[in-house]
């Protein structure tokens, strides 16, 4: 058993029902206990949608139980085929519904519906939401688009005439995806400036009959690997398509992307490339950004968005990333060269507790991670931005706001300078003190005031995780903090409070290593310049 | 409308009326949902969901919009190892406990609650919290209830809640005078206001069950009247009546009718006189009725359609219809408790179609062709049926906003003018 306050992911059939809704003209029956239609209001609360998602649900009650439930499921089946009509069908089953072995892909064989269908083995137990979405797709590619495999290993791909244009298929968009709606329409507007035709998008959109067609493009570009890898891979291997690797999110990946693209396609990117231009670039350049140079960030999130954001956040914002991690286990291998690259421990875990403990620790002055960490950030009263599934509603926001291509690094930009404090009152308050109004532990005034209360309550880190986290140097010897004189504590609360827990953490550990028992102003200073070297 | 239901004219409502009883898909919450507005009421408990990754994503799903510093809630999330038995999932549940506890020492009261898969694979989470419970006394009870979607719907959560806290209600001294207990969680201020109306009328001494601090336990005993609150409490309602209480029948405090017949069944409980009745609720009475008239005015002869949701369907369709001049096409409920709703069954106008159960696919078929002005419904179908031209009115809002007493009823009657409210001033 895993103590869970918070989770990244939901069960993997809520990944399955995130490709059927996406998908049109499929339906997706789902053998479920009573109330697990929740996950329909994830769709139409969170993602606004205006339609019910095409999952139709057993809803077994105990009574149930006792008598046949398999049986359920196939009224199910039939009623849904017969009321919907779909091209295709998935089946599976839920958590509790597995526990009960009723095996829906073999009582859905029996119903002989004259339509694909795709059972799906997700288990629950062991995969999560990102696994299931992503196992579907593939299920789903492989059910549809395999007839069309035979055909294509008996031939080779023909050349492309020289007037035609080169076809990508777009793969990855998915129902409830963080911002890929908008990524979608920026990436098809880069696609098709650089002159290639877009063949299939999907799951977003895509009909059965779309997947069939999917080996008729010339490569593949993968938004999502979460969701999209698997099934690029498998398109790679039976119809020879290669497929992009670069995530077009910040300027500068978004240009390494179109480089990619271009070179996929065999067409010459130069002109493009010389064009495109970001004002995220610019803005980062000018003097009122100089003062965002070495803030101190924790990268948490999806694989993919964690390591695009720490990029962005080291070279094109001039940040330090000092934690990076994801929940997504299947690219932790990404994530761990990632983490090389800054100099610090990945952290692969989607144990939310692990995660407080880690940002209590690092002292971070800003929070890059999902709507947990936004609890996080809010009990440790950290500024905090969004880059990450899972979100809540207000990031499925009305405006255009894509994470990726060029308009998407301008999002990125506003989107996290907008926590910090503003430069001049950073200033101000690193000199004055004490001001009934813009006093060291309020929110930054230009948030409004109303976070003060909490922002202050909760300034100084929870004392335990913060000693757990200090080097043993000997497992035989108790480790004791040693305490603040009054005069340096005083002191300490001169510092900002945005690097004040740092510098605690730094002196704590700076009079620990010399089994000093007592912080005085000088130790607070000599530890300044210690670790200022 | 449905033809199943023959209209018949009878004199008492809807005491004797056919109910058209479906099985099929159910579009409702689980149980567990309940712990979104109990954790709230009672601040010092703390709701251990003892289930799947499933169960931990509709409890954030649900709440997850609030940012907390720290939930009062969590799910201990079941994994393949124990599943396959290679971990004692008494131990382990054992372990998680200790290691929430440490987390947050402050808590008083720890529900271990059940869900689907706890119940399928039959963890006896009873005997596991009475084992916790002696680990842990005096500094925390740990009890243990179902909030599973197999057995429990939606509010049916609070009542397997506070039915599993009714055992260990103290009991009064012997010679204690007759009291009245007040069952269901309600808002803060309407509890407080129930209370001031109880002691102008020379009611007492009067408790709430469940208390705002799970401390601060009601005595129960042979002496012990209570009131039901709330529609959905049949377990808590047999739990307390082992403990030899005794239920007052009246129909629920919704609207000025409902809550004038439910204070006047403690005050004829109670021997209080008319006079002090009458002084002690006139002016509230008045002063609710007068704000009702507004909300007459939009919502008069309009017909609405009750998808089933929390069990409040019945009172408040009797509401509307009764103070509110509205229409009612079809009160679906998850459960009708018909000794608990005998009282709101006779007011009900005659030959309202009642349902009870779901076939979700086909009540939306009856639901567009009645086409109602208004449809009751939950959050997953709101979206849907708005963007097909229909007037919504969300369900699940009902239980989460002060509705009962006088001085709510213009509230809840506003509940349902805003949307419609609101589709003509974004047309117009």
């Amino acid at each position: 058993m895993q103590l869970t306050l918070w989770t990244y992911e939901g069960p993997p059939h809520v990944g399955a029902m995130r490709i059927a809704t996406a998908m049109k003209d499929v339906h997706y029956v789902l053998h479920a206990p009573q109330g697990d239609t929740y996950a329909d209001l994830l769709f139409t609360m969170i993602e606004r949608l205006p339609r019910r998602p095409p999952v139709t649900y057993t809803t077994f009650q105990a009574r149930d139980l006792g008598g046949d439930t398999a049986e359920l499921f196939k009224n199910a089946a039939r009623e849904a085929y017969e009321r919907f009509a779909p091209a295709a069908m998935m089946v599976g089953a839920s958590c509790t519904a597995e526990l009960i072995q009723d095996d829906p892909g073999g009582l859905c064989r029996a119903l002989d519906l004259p339509i694909p269908v795709v059972a799906l083995e997700l288990p629950s137990y062991q995969r999560k939401e990102n696994w299931g979405a992503s196992e579907t797709f593939y299920q789903m590619v492989r059910t549809l688009a395999g007839p069309a495999a035979a055909a294509a290993a008996s031939r080779t791909r023909p050349e492309r005439a020289p007037h035609q244009r080169p076809r990508c298929n777009i793969l990855g968009p998915a129902a409830l995806g963080f911002r890929h709606r908008d990524d979608l329409q920026e990436i098809r507007g880069l696609i098709a400036a650089l002159g290639i035709d877009v063949h299939v998008v999907a799951p977003l959109g895509a009909t059965p009959a779309d997947l069939a067609r999917l080996g008729e493009a010339d490569f593949n570009v993968v938004l999502y690997p979460e969701i999209a890898a698997l099934t690029a891979q498998w398109l790679t291997r039976t119809f020879g398509q290669p497929c992009t690797k670069t995530i077009p999110i910040g300027a500068a990946a978004t240009r390494d992307f179109i480089a990619e693209v271009a070179q996929l396609a065999g067409i010459d990117a130069e002109a493009a490339l010389a064009e495109a231009a970001s004002r995220s670039t610019w803005y980062a350049r000018s003097v009122d950004s100089t003062y965002l140079t070495g803030k101190r960030v924790f990268v948490f999130g999806d694989a993919t968005h964690a390591v695009a954001a720490a990029r962005v956040a080291t070279q094109e914002f001039g940040f330090t990333v000092v934690g990076l991690g994801t929940y997504s286990r299947e690219f932790a291998r990404e994530v761990r060269e990632a983490a090389k690259l800054y100099g610090v421990e990945p952290l692969i875990t989607d144990d939310y507790l692990e995660i407080e403990a880690k940002v209590a620790e690092l002292q971070p002055e800003l929070v890059l991670g999902t709507q947990m960490e936004r609890h996080i950030a809010k009990r440790l009263g950290l500024p905090c931005a969004v880059i990450s599934a899972p979100v809540h509603v207000q990031d499925f926001p009305a405006r255009h706001s894509p994470q990726m291509g060029f308009e998407g690094a301008n999002v990125l930009f506003d989107t996290w300078v907008h926590p910090l404090m503003m430069g001049l009152e950073e200033h101000l308050i690193g000199m004055f003190r004490g001001d009934f109004e813009f006093h060291e532990n309020a929110a930054p005034s230009h948030l409004g005031g109303s976070h003060a209360a909490a922002a202050s309550a909760a300034v100084e880190p929870p004392a335990p995780s913060t000693i757990d986290a200090a080097p043993a140097a000997d497992a035989g010897t108790v480790i004791v903090v040693a305490a603040w004189a009054a005069e340096a504590e005083q002191e300490l609360r001169k510092i900002p409070f945005f690097v004040r827990g740092k510098a605690r953490r730094n002196t704590e550990r700076y009079a620990l290593d010399r089994g000093m028992p007592l912080i005085t102003l000088e130790t607070l200073y000599d530890a300044k310049a210690h670790f200022s070297r | 409308m449905s033809p199943v239901i023959p209209i018949r004219a009878t004199s008492d409502g809807c005491s004797d009326a056919p109910v058209l009883r479906e099985r099929g898909q159910r579009e409702v919450f689980c149980g567990l949902t309940g712990i979104i507005w109990l954790h709230r009421k009672m601040q010092d408990a703390f709701f251990l969901v003892v289930g799947s990754r499933t169960c931990a994503h509709l409890i954030q799903s649900a709440a997850g919009v609030m940012i907390f510093a720290e939930p009062r809630f969590a799910t201990a999330i079941i994994d393949e190892r124990d599943l396959a038995g290679l971990a004692d999932a008494n131990e382990e549940l054992d372990r998680v406990v200790t290691q929430l506890l440490a987390r947050r020492p402050e808590i008083r009261l720890l529900f271990l609650v059940g869900s689907c898969p706890s119940e399928v694979i039959k963890l006896d989470l009873s005997r596991a919290a009475s084992r916790l419970s002696k680990t842990f006394s005096p500094s925390v009870r740990v009890l243990n209830y179902s909030g599973s979607g197999i057995e429990t719907t939606f509010t049916q959560g609070e009542d397997a809640c506070l039915a599993a806290l009714v055992p260990g209600l103290p009991s009064p001294a012997a010679d204690a005078p007759a009291s009245l207990l007040v069952v269901g969680a309600l808002a803060d201020v309407v509890e407080d206001q129930f209370t001031r109306l109880f002691a102008d009328m020379g009611l007492g001494p009067v408790r709430f069950f469940p208390p705002r601090r799970a401390t601060e336990l009601p005595a129960v005993g042979p002496q012990t009247r209570y009131l039901l609150a709330q529609p959905f409490l049949a377990d808590t309602a047999r739990a307390l009546e082992a403990r030899g209480a005794v239920r007052l029948a009246a129909p629920f405090p919704l609207g000025v009718e409902g809550t004038t017949q439910w204070l006047q069944a403690a005050a004829s409980a109670f021997g209080v006189e008319a006079a002090a009745f009458e002084r002690a609720t006139a002016s509230a009475r008045a002063r609710a009725t007068g704000a009702l008239a507004r909300h007459r005015v939009q919502l008069d002869g309009k017909r609405i359609f009750f998808f089933p949701d929390s069990q409040l369907e019945v009172p408040i369709a009797r509401f509307l219809a009764r103070e509110l001049g509205m229409a009612l096409v079809e009160v679906g409920s998850p459960y009708l408790h018909r000794q608990h709703l005998a009282q709101e069954l006779a007011l009900l106008p005659a030959g309202t179609v009642l349902s009870e159960g779901q076939h979700v696919e086909h009540q939306l078929d009856r639901c567009r062709a009645a086409r109602p002005d208004l449809v009751v419904c939950g959050l997953g179908l709101a979206n849907p049926l708005e963007a097909e031209g229909l007037t919504t009115k969300w369900s699940i809002e009902l239980v989460f906003t002060p509705i009962q007493g006088y001085d709510q009823a213009a509230d809840l009657a506003e509940l349902f003018t805003r949307p419609l409210l609101r589709r003509l001033k974004l047309v117009a």
